[in-house]
């Protein structure tokens, strides 16, 4: 059989990417133009400075890629590129860039959802077994999905209202941390002790579904108590005790899943799960199931890249999905 | 002014329920008040009365969220942002959907200024003070209408 050559592209947030990926597992290039030093002045992403950027670097990436990768385009067998959820002008960049690659070179066309590619990114550590689950935590998402087969998702828990990356950015913002708030959060957190005994929301309700404001809330108040009574708080100690929370909340919770669906592989996704508290933790806790495998893929593609769409991009070519050109940009998009 | 204590959450969420029921295209909502006081919370009463069945929750990580209702809903936080910084809010401003603005006085030499400021003291953990400063008639006859609803005082 011939080799199965993807063109993908990632543009939902603030990383231009764009990587080409054979046979679905192996990374013949990945290039990701961040423009984290750009929103960090604003403290967030900004969508429409966000959307310039990307009109900006999209083509630089496309080619970087192709040239790494050092394929002869005629090579490609299909492009695969984010349809969603994110940021719609995000999107639209990546989309149009991989509709009009796709029509100028005449090879099929496949959107991938953000998540799936997420995912996805596990497979580039280890081939995924079935049944697994998958535990998605960034700054946009927070979610345990149970997969019982290639392509084929069920959100058996997410948020209920902020995404934990989004806890940590608002928790920054009270420490008066630099933005993004995680990484920071996370290093202090390892010189400080948890004294603060901030609250487990919802761990001891019977499902998989969590929250993050009522943490947040309890952040902002412990702070705004102690400096009305003059009392200094300790921001590494403030770090710990909060990350200790959301630790306890996200393996809690995935833990419980574990419980309930009998798999053979637990994944982590997304940017938080570059935070070591976690990966500390999940290293410590599956020493409890023997039977169970935890893959957690490495920094550079647990945050936003092209590799992962690939991936995915990869199965779903193999099943028979294509995109017409008609395919759009969907900033809110449910996993099916 | 117009202004109302509330006791709690709840309260907060009915108090913007009843004010998102009677928003139109164009509105702009500008919020202030502390960390914690419950900017988020009122945008997400804002939200039911505009009828979006989507979870609201807080934009500090992408700045800006939409969400489709009766009205489109642009939901921003601005704490970081500066007057001299144009990230294109004349196309919410000035669009079809209602806009709410956390932080708004970071920007306030951007704000149209026509609109509804509203601000949000902290009385004790759970108890705040909403106070409602309309700008231009429409947002006046707004805040009368609530009071006459005996929403707000």
């Amino acid at each position: 059989m011939n080799d199965i050559i993807v063109l993908s592209i990632e543009s939902s947030c603030d990383e231009t990417s764009c990587a080409v990926i054979k046979n679905g597992n192996e990374v013949l290039a990945n290039i990701v133009s961040s423009q984290i030093n750009i929103h960090q002045k604003f403290g967030g992403v900004v969508p429409e400075v966000a959307s310039r950027h990307h009109v900006g670097n999209i083509t630089l990436v496309i080619d970087e890629a192709i040239k790494e990768a050092n394929i002869d385009v005629k090579d490609i067998t299909c492009v695969a590129v984010t349809q969603g959820p994110g940021l719609i002008g995000s999107l639209l960049v990546g989309i149009n860039a991989a509709k009009a690659f796709s029509y100028a070179h005449n090879l099929p066309l496949i959107g991938v959802h953000h998540i799936a590619g997420h995912i996805y990114a596990n497979h580039l550590v280890q081939n995924l077994e079935f049944p697994l689950l998958a535990l998605v935590v960034s700054g946009g998402h927070t979610e345990i999905i149970h997969m019982t087969s290639h392509l084929s998702y069920e959100v058996i828990g997410k948020t209920r209202d902020d995404a934990v990356g989004e806890a940590y950015d608002k928790v920054a913002r009270v420490c008066k941390l630099p933005y993004p708030g995680g990484p920071h959060i996370d290093k202090l957190a390892a010189s400080g002790k948890d004294i603060y005994h901030l609250p487990r929301v919802m761990l001891d309700q019977d499902n998989f579904d969590f929250s993050f404001s009522g943490l947040k809330s309890a952040v902002i108040n412990l702070v705004h108590n102690a400096k009305q009574r003059n009392e200094e708080i300790s921001i590494p100690d403030l770090a710990r005790s909060f990350q200790e929370s959301v630790v306890d909340i996200l393996v809690g919770k995935t833990l419980k899943a574990v419980e309930k669906y009998p798999v053979k592989q637990l994944l982590v996704a997304g940017g938080v799960a570059a935070n070591s508290g976690l990966r500390n933790r999940l290293n410590e806790e599956i020493k409890h199931y023997p039977y169970l495998k935890l893959i957690i893929p490495p920094l550079k593609y647990c945050t936003d890249n092209a590799a992962m769409i690939g991936v995915c991009g990869t199965f779903s070519y193999l099943k028979g999905e294509r995109s017409d050109l008609s395919l759009n940009g969907y900033a809110n998009l449910d996993l099916k | 002014m117009y202004s109302v204590k509330v006791n709690n959450e709840e309260e907060t969420l009915i108090v913007a329920y009843h004010l998102g029921k009677k928003l139109f295209p164009g509105c702009l909502i500008t919020l202030d008040g502390d960390l914690g006081a419950g900017k988020t919370t009122f945008t997400k009463g804002i939200a039911k009365g505009l009828e979006i069945k989507q979870i609201v929750n807080s934009p500090t990580f992408t700045i800006i969220k939409e969400y489709e209702g009766k009205l489109p809903l642009y939901h921003m936080d601005v704490y970081r942002i500066n007057d001299d910084e144009d990230l294109g809010f004349d196309e919410y401003f000035y669009g079809n959907g209602v806009t709410v603005i956390e932080w708004a006085n970071n920007i306030r030499s951007l704000l149209p200024h026509e609109r509804l400021s509203l601000n949000i003291v902290i009385l004790s953990d759970n108890a705040r003070h909403l106070k409602f400063t309309p700008f231009g008639k429409k947002y006046g006859q707004i805040c009368e209408d609530l009071k006459h609803e005996k929403i707000i005082d």
